[in-house]
């Protein structure tokens, strides 16, 4: 599939040479089949949206299920039919609602919705660049990524129901249509829509680091580069090292499937039924699985972290605190998390031994991350804060990432890992860390950008109130899940009334729905304001956080070629906000140092002793000036 | 107009071979996963493993993609000396020995059958992880045999020469990449035998 990246690469190269300077815009050309990154960047976003709000309407549908497990809704039954049989939802459509949610939330919102969007929109922008190295690579991108959803959301309308095996598709129970009814065509549609889905990805990411790579703009050496730009870089190797062995793996569980292998699959007896298939290791999925699956919570975190650390440091204006400290650090989570997967796998059977080595190198990985909050609290530390909304998620993802983060190193320590492992308390851990932490960097990335992609403005009080019903909601909602966690409640339970331990949680859980059911209603906040905003918000202006990165030198009306005349050159760094001495706040990347020598420290001109000298007698000559003046 | 938007395409020619340098990279990755899976797999029972000796026909397939490498670089050459006849014939001879590529790996996969060493239903998935090694190359050989026809120029008046030897480096490297990928494949089975 990824081949077909190659192909069209020739292809478009072999056409592009004819369709010089004149552009024949029709509507198909300019927003569907579009070969501009900042249209491509919108469709991804509003892509995503859709799917955002299909995964948060599922888990409603099982929320309900959750807080009101003996109650009857007779409406359930009208809009499922027999997956509500009585108004009740069945267990096994429970699963497939838990299984499609977690999927989107994971693949289609946070990777796609989230590297799609920005890393289309930003990379180009920010380093000064026409466009992707392949528009047209990154146009089959979208495309595919439009097909896997559609795809996935046919599963909804298959006889057997989608697929139900949990976002981690484990077999046996994944392999095996006897095992359960999603397992039939719902799971085959799950393996295409995740195959399209993954050469979606794997097109985006080569593009991504071909641009970062090879087309940034003069002056824009490496270390000129926003946080943003280094996080959806690392993010898209990340996603080049990883996928395709999620590709292996699941080809191998496509055979077992429907081919009679038996690589994942032994000894198995179903209804009685004893299977033909002997001799397979069902260990061997979840190494594949998770080689890729650790791998992929950084590629849905790192883009939000850089997001935070660019509007964090707009919003504080203050340089962004360690710059290189927060570079290094996602270089260390990249590395890092290719030698951490063991740590889904400590209760599954593997050598203990092992379990420790991973352990070990699972409890490093929280040293970078401190790095990056230590360094998020020092840049707003005494900072001249401006609370827009993008500022406000920006410090929900840090809030989020910290309460989150932490329950990561009680999992990562694979003792403990016994008795908290497939419980609450893990739900909890990554709803916290990787769902709302990178929820709010999306969201704070839509309301920073939203004027660069659309040209105007979205409302700031409705923004306010969606932050706060998300923020406090997203606690209200998964924080008692630590301790329905640590009484050892398991996950993927369709209801907690057989089993008397658990009856004490019911209360807990009807608690939890209706924080869920809020949240949920305070996102309409947002839809509102983004839909509406795009067609009748106020006018923005070219550069309305008086941010200093290259994007905001754009002209507000969007053109091919992003820049009408030369594209301009970078001096200096991208966090100069505050500098002592200057006239205004911010300087902007493409001020030349000879501009600014009243702010210039030596620092600046590091390795450069020419400039260092004429800067020195500058300013022995405004002394002298001010000592005359006297 | 200082400078048209787009139209440095030329510039760009770099950032797109880097692309196809990136997507070997992620294609060495795939099958770098399912020869680690062949290692977890086999390391846990001394049941499994390949249990017998490849067929001589895997070396004479070893051959001929060497072989057509050797080509691959001559159309590669001829091409860049502006010889596109010459270019075209070797093109066409490379992808000649694709087929005959084809032809030696199915039968080794019939002789292979005809040992009881099948793809399914075998409880010993070392065995059939054989044929997904193959199957999965083949399907690259395949890419590659399209890349190799699509170079071939028809029109020579019309042949740009930048963009002529730029098609032949992307496929060159490509189909390079699924030579020495074979030459892995074969390694590794060779040494698990
Ligand atoms: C301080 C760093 C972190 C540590 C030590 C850590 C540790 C762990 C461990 C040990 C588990 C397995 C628990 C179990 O299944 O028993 C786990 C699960 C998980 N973690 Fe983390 N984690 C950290 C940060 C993160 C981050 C940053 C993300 C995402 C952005 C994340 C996302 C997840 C997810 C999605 C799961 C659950 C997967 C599943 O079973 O469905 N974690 N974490
Ligand atoms: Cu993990």
């Amino acid at each position: 599939m990824a081949s077909t990246a190659i192909q069209h690469t020739l292809e478009h190269s072999g056409h592009s040479h004819d369709d010089h300077g004149h552009h024949h815009e029709t509507f198909l050309t300019k927003y569907v089949f579009s070969q501009d990154h900042k249209m491509i960047a919108k469709q991804f976003l509003i892509t995503g949206i859709i799917m955002a709000v299909i995964g948060m309407l599922l888990s409603i549908l099982f929320r309900i299920q959750l807080g009101w497990p003996d109650q009857s809704f007779p409406l359930l039954e009208t809009f499922l039919g027999k997956w509500a049989e009585g108004g009740r939802i069945k267990p096994d459509f429970y699963l497939a609602l838990v299984t499609i949610h977690g999927t989107i939330m994971v693949f289609f919102v946070l990777t796609a919705g989230l590297s799609g969007t920005f890393s289309n929109l930003l990379i180009p922008l920010q380093l000064g660049a026409r466009d992707m190295a392949s528009p047209f690579v990154n146009m089959l991108s979208f495309w595919f990524f439009f097909t896997a959803c559609v795809i996935m959301m046919a599963s909804f309308f298959v006889e057997s129901g989608p697929a139900s095996a949990g976002w981690t598709i484990y077999p046996p129970l994944s392999a095996l249509p006897q095992a359960i009814s999603g397992s039939a065509a719902g799971m085959t549609l799950w393996l295409i829509s995740m195959v399209f889905f993954i050469a979606s990805s794997l097109m985006g990411a080569l593009n991504y680091i071909s641009t970062v790579l090879n087309m940034r703009t003069k002056g824009m050496d490496m270390w000129k580069m926003p946080l943003t730009i280094w996080a959806f870089f690392l993010t898209a190797i990340l996603g080049v090292l990883s996928f395709p062995v999620l590709v292996s793996g699941v080809v191998l569980l496509i055979f077992d499937r429907s081919f009679g292998t038996s690589f994942y699959l032994s000894e198995l007896v179903v209804q009685g039924q004893v299977l033909p298939q002997q001799g397979g290791s069902p260990i061997l999925f979840q190494h594949l699985f998770w080689f890729l699956g650790h791998p992929e919570v950084y590629i849905v975190i790192m883009p939000a972290m850089g997001i935070a650390s660019e509007v964090m440091a707009t919003n504080s204006r203050k340089p962004i605190f360690g710059y290189h400290a927060m570079v290094y650090s996602l270089i260390g989570i990249s590395v890092l998390s290719f030698i951490v997967w063991g740590h889904h796998m400590f209760v599954t059977g593997m050598n203990p031994f092992l379990g420790g080595v991973f352990m070990i190198t699972t409890l490093i990985i929280a040293v970078p991350s401190a790095v990056k909050t230590f360094n998020w609290l020092a840049t707003i530390w005494r900072g001249n804060i401006r609370f827009t909304p993008a500022m406000l998620f920006a410090i929900g993802l840090v809030s989020f990432f910290i309460s989150g983060g932490l329950t990561g190193i009680f999992l990562g320590n694979a003792a403990l890992d016994i008795p908290l492992h497939d419980s609450y308390f893990v739900v909890a851990h990554f709803h916290l860390v990787m769902g709302s932490a990178a929820i709010c960097g999306m969201l704070c990335g839509v309301y920073h950008w939203f004027p660069k992609m659309f040209g105007r403005m979205m409302d700031e009080k409705l923004g306010y109130l969606h932050f706060w019903f998300t923020f406090i909601g997203a606690y209200l909602v998964f924080f008692p899940m630590h301790f329905m966690g640590l009484d050892g409640v398991p996950r993927r339970y369709y209801a907690f009334t057989e089993f008397e331990f658990m009856k004490e949680w019911l209360t807990v859980n009807t608690f939890v729905s209706w924080a869920a059911i809020i949240a949920a209603i305070g996102q309409i906040a947002f839809l509102w304001n983004f839909f509406h905003s795009i067609f009748y918000g106020k006018k923005a202006v070219q550069n309305p956080w008086e941010s200093s990165t290259l994007e905001w030198t754009t002209p507000v009306e969007h053109l091919h070629g992003n820049w009408p005349g030369e594209i301009p050159t970078v001096y200096r760094w991208p966090y100069d906000y505050s500098k002592p001495g200057h006239t205004t706040d911010f300087i902007p990347q493409t001020t030349p140092f000879s501009q600014t020598m009243s702010s210039n420290l030596p620092h600046d001109f590091e390795g450069n002793p020419e400039a260092e000298r004429i800067q020195i007698e500058w300013q022995k000559k405004q002394q002298a000036e001010a000592e005359q003046g006297v | 107009m200082a400078q048209k938007p787009f139209e440095n395409d030329r510039e760009n020619l770099k950032a797109k071979k880097f692309m196809m340098w990136l997507f070997l990279v992620s294609s060495f990755i795939y099958f770098a996963g399912l020869t680690s899976g062949f290692i977890v797999y086999t390391a846990e029972d001394p049941s499994r493993g390949i249990n017998t000796i490849l067929p001589d026909v895997f070396k004479y397939s070893t051959g001929v993609i060497i072989l057509s490498s050797l080509t691959m670089h001559l159309a590669y050459l001829a091409g860049k000396k502006l010889q596109f006849r010459m270019q075209n014939l070797y093109l066409l001879i490379t992808a000649v020995l694709g087929l005959f590529f084809f032809v030696f790996q199915f039968q080794g996969w019939g002789l292979l059958f005809n040992r009881g060493v099948v793809f399914s239903g075998n409880p010993n998935a070392s065995q059939s992880f054989i044929y997904v090694f193959i199957a999965s190359h083949l399907l690259h050989i395949a890419v590659g045999m399209i890349l190799l026809l699509r170079a071939v120029r028809l029109k020579f008046s019309r042949i740009d020469p930048v963009r002529n030897t730029f098609r032949l480096e992307i496929t060159s490297i490509f189909w390079h990449f699924i030579d020495i990928l074979w030459i892995y494949l074969y390694v590794f089975l060779l040494l698990n035998q």
